[in-house]
């Protein structure tokens, strides 16, 4: 608006000039040489003009200027010339005036400008300058895209971003600004200031001032030099010290020791020479130093070193000297330091206090030798014990005989409690051969399942021994007695040795007698039959229990083929006897011999039944081959894990039914694991574009048992670390490196910097006088 | 007999200086380490489980209040000073590790309705219902001085918020108009207006500092240039903005918290369409605020309970309640981003841990370690349904619970009936209008 107002004022004003100078130009021009005064007057005259250029003035001056028909015969007409006039033609002939050139300017820049439109209304012109103002707002806002993104797409972001620079203030600026309030304040203040200490600098006292300004320069340089020395020496001394430290030989030590020993006592001689109350003092350290060995156990082969020595001690001939030092170190500490008698007296006291103190374990080898001996006697029993449990084998069975025999006497009728229990016997003893034996850990599988398997053959053995006996009784009655029985018989053995029987394997044997007993009621044959699992798989092919289940299955398999295939004979069987409809039957046999001529070559039923057994082939778990190389035995190149182990190791676990297996014409695919299904991302999860790149993601294992260490870093690197107790500030433009847009760069706003200094001044000011 | 020795290169197994560490030599054949996808599930597995197990995100409640508390606000230097103004004019400035109430301020008579501290953190500016601007040293007074406001701007209507500039003493307040002040000045500087609602909320953007947001009851959201004295631009929303946050590290994003349950992130140049739609909140949002990392943030709402928010993500990646926290007022992430904060109207300030599993106190480097592979694993195999299903898994009020149902078969209907207008009108002729764009009714320039 403004605009357009000036531009009309600044039109009318050209032309006004243009009016007002285009008469008067003529008349300066002629009369120049009328002198100043002529000229001033025309000079007002001019200004009184432009004066009244605005209101009615103007109009009556513009009515002047205007063309018309009625015009004097001074002024120019176009009429009759036929031509338009233009305004440059008639400013031509005036030759050359500065003044009129810029008219001409004028004039032509006027000519050049449109009509102004009309100004807009508030709403339009607020929103034109939103607009505008959005539009420079979001160029500026738009540097920050760069980093933004940098941001998104980093691998890590430690916060907080920039360094932050530790502030600390001086303390005599925190001081300067406290002062003393409270009188408890004023009056600790006030006790400072008398002792003269430094309050706002606390380096040095006046004090210490005032003596370091004492010392002159000599003095300071020999003291700083004997402070050198001394340092020196100081060092030379560590460095000795750590040096003899380091030396490991116990030789050097010990002759150490016993310098420093030495020492001591001479010194103490002198001592008591020289001066004998000191001396006093220092045997009473002594004294006192017997008294805490006393009462202590430190040298009396109590601790957990000696303990350990005592154990060696038996074999090793040094560990005894070690004890036998130690004892005597005891002995040394704990002597008294008085008269020669009665050190005598007490050192045949303490020798057998010694003897005392010395485990038994330590002297036995020796007393071993010497002769009986109560103490000796006892650990021997431990020791015997052993071979006690040896020989008991060979004992054993004597008293089980006459118990037999006992038995027999007293009952001739339970000849199987007998059996039984003699079986049980011979049973634990073999367990107790094996606890021997147990030496090499690594077979205990193998004789485990040895010594099982003699148990069973021996079971057999027995149970044999039992039908012949009662053969007349019903044999799974029997079996069932027998257990019984067992379970009955069994705490008698076990109280023998209670620490060698297992329950886990008598279970297990008890179960295999029942179904020992089961078996006999199935089939009495077939008595010989390995349990072993390991051997029953290798025997599968000749074993007889899982014939009839092949057998079944094959029955199955030739069923349903029989389904299938004999269908259509049934089905013509039963057309068969409608004979009344001969004619019919011809044309559909003939019909019939078509289409079997037609699908001669191709046998569908029995192509589908093949697809369908290579499916059920296809879907049985396959044997995975578990073993691992360099386990139990060694590994590497050219080296294979043993047949034993792979044999252990390949397992194919048993699925559950196919679905179809009772259905002879339908395959259902059997692909998809419901059980896994569960473990299974079912839709490509979003950054992803391929099923492959998801695949390759989650093969790549991350952790350090697959990675390196510096990978194992560099893969779980946190996407945002923060540290804990750091104040984390919004980004600024100058952290990454922009100019910080500043209140200049769009500003509107009146702002008076000045003003608001000298406001911080008076506040500052006020500040620091309340 | 030909003897096999075993020979080994003494540089394979001596250091070079005893400061080294001891080689431990590791065969990283692959043969030799099976099985590395399942074994890795399996420990991914164990580590949601344990994540879950340790997810114990309350930390301490600071009661003292007499009302509701209305506002908070962070110390801008000091982590451990919180301060929070309630409905009954009280200011209380609380210190967090010693989890006491330092100070009590009766400010204003009525409510604070809004708190903000200065950029330096020596002095913070409270308004009120009596229509008061007043600027409060952070000390304590001295010895025998009186309580008192450093200064008091008496205004002409009620101020409902107030923000400060982040760089300069200047501070923008709302109410029917945004004004902007300089501290030493009782008249504002500038105040702009556009349109007559009374403005809820203000708030001015910490990197480009010379911008601002505001919210007002007239639906909209409108931003400010300080430099340029005039509005920027305006988004009018399906409902009323309670309030806005900018995003601390990214200058052009926000985020606005909704009266219709969800919140919407914008940037600032493009305001016709969200960037993202937050919904998980079953009532109104109230109060939101970023973490100072910029990555996420956390949101109060009247449904009793506050939600935390991925930037990037629509769904929220945790909830916190408690049975005593009625409606959260407000909101705070504080500023070493490790803890919330949260004031609501049962007069208690709750403090919360940021990572409901994460455990306190400096760590170990293995303990560090195990600590980020652990978390390798959770985002390695987040995807995987049983570990899904274990990470999202959280108890919630039966309130909430059945709020959440109810708004999921409101939801399902919307969009079934939309579909089937779709499918029974001539094709074209139903536009399909994506979840972004149906809650902008307008952008006016």
């Amino acid at each position: 608006m403004n605009v357009n107002r000036v531009a009309e004022s600044l039109l009318a004003l050209s032309q006004q000039e243009e009016l007002v100078d285009l008469p008067k130009n003529c008349p300066l021009s002629e009369n120049e040489d009328e002198g100043d005064s002529d000229g001033e007057r025309k000079h007002q005259k001019l200004l009184e003009a432009i004066s009244s250029l605005d209101g009615k003035n103007r109009q009556k001056l513009a009515e002047r200027s205007e063309a018309s028909l009625k015009v004097s015969e001074f002024n120019v007409s176009s009429e009759g010339s036929g031509e338009k006039l233009v305004l440059a033609d008639l400013l031509e002939p005036v030759k050359t005036s500065s003044t009129l050139a810029t008219v001409k300017k004028q004039l032509n820049r006027v000519k050049s400008k449109k009509v102004v439109e009309l100004p807009l209304n508030k709403e339009k012109i607020e929103q034109i300058h939103r607009e505008v103002a959005f539009g420079k707002t979001s160029q500026v806002l738009s540097k920050w895209d760069p980093i933004v993104l940098k941001n998104q797409q980093a691998e890590q972001l430690a916060f907080p971003l920039g360094k932050e620079q530790p502030a600390i203030a001086a303390i005599e600026h925190a001081l300067s600004g406290w002062k003393a309030r409270t009188p408890l304040e004023q009056e600790i203040f006030n006790l400072l200031h008398k002792n003269k200490q430094p309050v706002t600098d606390p380096l040095l006292t006046p004090m210490e001032k005032a003596s370091l300004r004492a010392m002159s320069l000599e003095e300071a340089k020999m003291h700083r030099a004997e402070l050198q020395r001394a340092r020196a020496l100081q060092s030379y001394y560590e460095a000795k010290a750590r040096r003899e430290k380091k030396i490991k030989s116990k030789k050097y030590h010990k002759v150490m020791k016993k310098g420093k020993a030495r020492k001591a006592s001479k010194e103490l001689e002198q001592l008591q020479k020289v001066n004998p109350t000191v001396a006093l003092e220092e045997l009473e350290k002594f004294e006192n130093a017997r008294m805490m060995e006393r009462m202590s156990l430190k040298h009396q082969n109590s601790g957990k070193w000696a303990k350990s020595k005592a154990i060696m001690a038996k074999y090793d001939l040094e560990a005894r000297q070690a004890m036998q030092e130690q004892l005597a170190k005891n002995k040394e500490l704990t002597q008294k330091l008085q008269v020669a008698s009665e050190i005598e007296e007490e050192e045949g006291g303490t020798e057998e206090v010694e003897e005392l103190l010395v485990p038994h374990v330590v002297n036995e080898v020796q007393m071993n030798v010497d002769g009986p001996n109560p103490w000796m006697l006892r650990s021997c029993t431990s020791d015997t014990r052993e071979p006690a449990t040896q020989e008991d084998p060979e004992q054993l069975p004597e008293p089980a005989t006459h118990e037999v025999s006992e038995s027999e006497g007293e009952r001739p009728v339970a000849e199987e409690e007998i059996l039984l229990r003699d079986f049980e016997e011979r049973r634990s003893l073999r367990k107790r051969s094996e606890l021997n034996q147990d030496a090499e850990p690594a077979g205990i599988q193998e004789t485990k399942d040895s010594s099982s398997q003699e148990v069973l053959s021996e079971l057999r053995a027995l149970s044999q021994k039992l039908k012949e006996n009662h053969q007349s009784r019903k044999q799974k009655a029997s079996s069932e007695g027998t257990v019984s029985q067992v379970q009955r018989e069994e705490p008698a053995p076990e109280e023998e040795a209670p620490l060698l029987l297992q329950r886990p394997e008598r279970v297990q044997t008890l179960e295999e007698l029942e179904e020992l007993g089961k078996e006999d009621c199935f089939q009495n044959k077939e008595l010989p039959r390995p349990v072993l699992e390991g051997q029953q798989s290798e025997r599968t092919p000749n074993n007889r229990p899982d014939a009839p289940e092949e057998k079944k299955e094959k029955e199955q398999l030739i069923d349903v083929q029989n389904l299938l295939t004999t269908q259509s004979p049934s089905v013509r069987s039963l057309a068969v006897p409608t004979t009344i409809e001969e004619l019919e039957d011809e044309e559909e046999r003939d019909q019939r011999q078509m289409i079997k001529e037609a699908f001669a070559g191709d046998d569908v039923i029995r192509n589908f039944l093949k697809e369908k057994r290579e499916a059920v082939e296809a879907s049985k778990p396959k044997d995975v081959d578990l073993t691992l190389p360099g386990w139990g035995d060694w590994g590497g190149v050219g080296l294979k894990p043993s047949t034993k182990k792979r044999c252990q190791f390949l397992k194919a676990p048993e699925g559950p039914p196919r679905k179809d297996k009772n259905l002879p014409n339908v395959i259902i695919s059997e692909k998809r694991n419901i059980h896994a299904a569960a473990h299974q991302v079912q839709v490509l999860p979003y950054p992803f574009t391929h099923h492959r790149q998801f695949e390759r993601t989650i093969q790549t294992p991350v952790g350090s048992t697959w990675n390196t260490q510096r990978a194992f870093q560099k893969l779980t690197t946190p996407k945002v670390v923060t540290k804990p107790g750091h104040i984390i500030k919004p980004i600024k433009a100058e952290d990454v490196g922009y100019r910080s847009s500043s209140r200049s760069e769009l500003s509107v706003i009146q702002w008076n910097p000045k003003r608001i200094t000298t406001r911080h001044n008076k506040e500052l000011k006020k500040n620091s006088v309340g | 007999m030909k003897v096999k020795m075993l020979s080994r290169n003494p540089d394979n197994y001596v250091r070079d200086t005893k400061l080294d560490l001891q080689r431990v030599p590791r065969n990283y054949d692959p043969t030799l380490h099976p099985f590395e996808v399942p074994r890795e599930y399996v420990r991914a597995l164990n580590a949601t489980k344990l994540e879950r197990v340790f997810a114990k995100p309350f930390l301490a409640s600071l009661d003292g209040h007499r009302d509701g508390v209305n506002c908070l606000a962070k110390h801008p230097k000091n982590l451990a000073t919180v301060l929070s103004g309630a409905c009954d004019g009280e200011v209380r400035i609380w210190n967090l590790t010693q989890r006491n109430c330092i100070r009590t301020i009766q400010a204003h008579e009525g409510f604070v309705r809004g708190i903000c501290t200065r950029f330096c953190g020596t002095s913070f500016f409270t308004v009120g219902d009596d229509k008061t601007v007043k600027q409060w040293k952070m000390d304590g007074p001295g010895y025998g001085e009186e309580e008192e406001p450093l200064h008091t701007i008496l205004g002409k209507t009620v101020y409902t918020g107030i923000d400060h500039h982040w760089k300069e003493a200047v501070f923008a307040t709302c109410g029917q108009q945004v004004d902007i002040w300089d501290e030493q000045r009782t008249n504002p500087i500038c105040s702009m207006t556009w349109g007559f609602d009374s403005i809820s909320s203000v708030k001015f953007n910490p990197v480009e500092t010379f911008l601002l947001g505001s919210c007002a009851s007239d639906r909209n959201i409108v931003l400010y240039d300080m430099r340029q004295a005039t509005p920027l631009k305006k988004v009018i929303l399906d409902m009323r903005t309670n309030t806005i946050c900018w995003n601390p590290m990214e200058a052009f994003i926000f985020t606005a918290a909704n009266e219709d349950y969800n919140l919407y992130t914008f940037d600032m140049r493009a305001l016709d369409t969200p960037v993202m739609v937050h919904m998980d909140h079953v009532s109104a949002v109230l109060d939101v605020d970023y973490s100072p990392t910029g990555k996420e943030f956390v949101s109060a709402s009247f449904d009793k309970s506050i939600r935390i928010f991925p930037v990037d993500k629509s769904r929220s990646r945790e909830v916190y309640h408690t049975k005593r926290m009625q409606h959260v007022i407000c909101v705070k992430w504080t500023s070493d981003s490790k803890y919330i904060m949260c004031g609501s109207d049962e007069m208690n300030i709750r403090l919360w841990k940021a990572n409901a599993s994460e455990k306190l106190g400096v760590l170990t480097s293995r303990e560090k370690a195990a600590k980020d592979y652990n978390q390798k694993l959770k985002e390695k195999f987040q995807h995987y349904p049983h570990i899904k299903r274990i990470a999202r898994h959280r108890h919630l009020p039966k309130s909430i619970y059945s709020q959440i149902q109810e708004q999921r078969i409101m939801k399902e209907a919307r969009r079934r009936k939309e579909v089937n207008r779709i499918k029974h009108s001539k094709p074209g002729s139903v536009p399909i209008v994506s979840e972004k764009k149906k809650h902008v009714v307008a952008v006016v320039k």
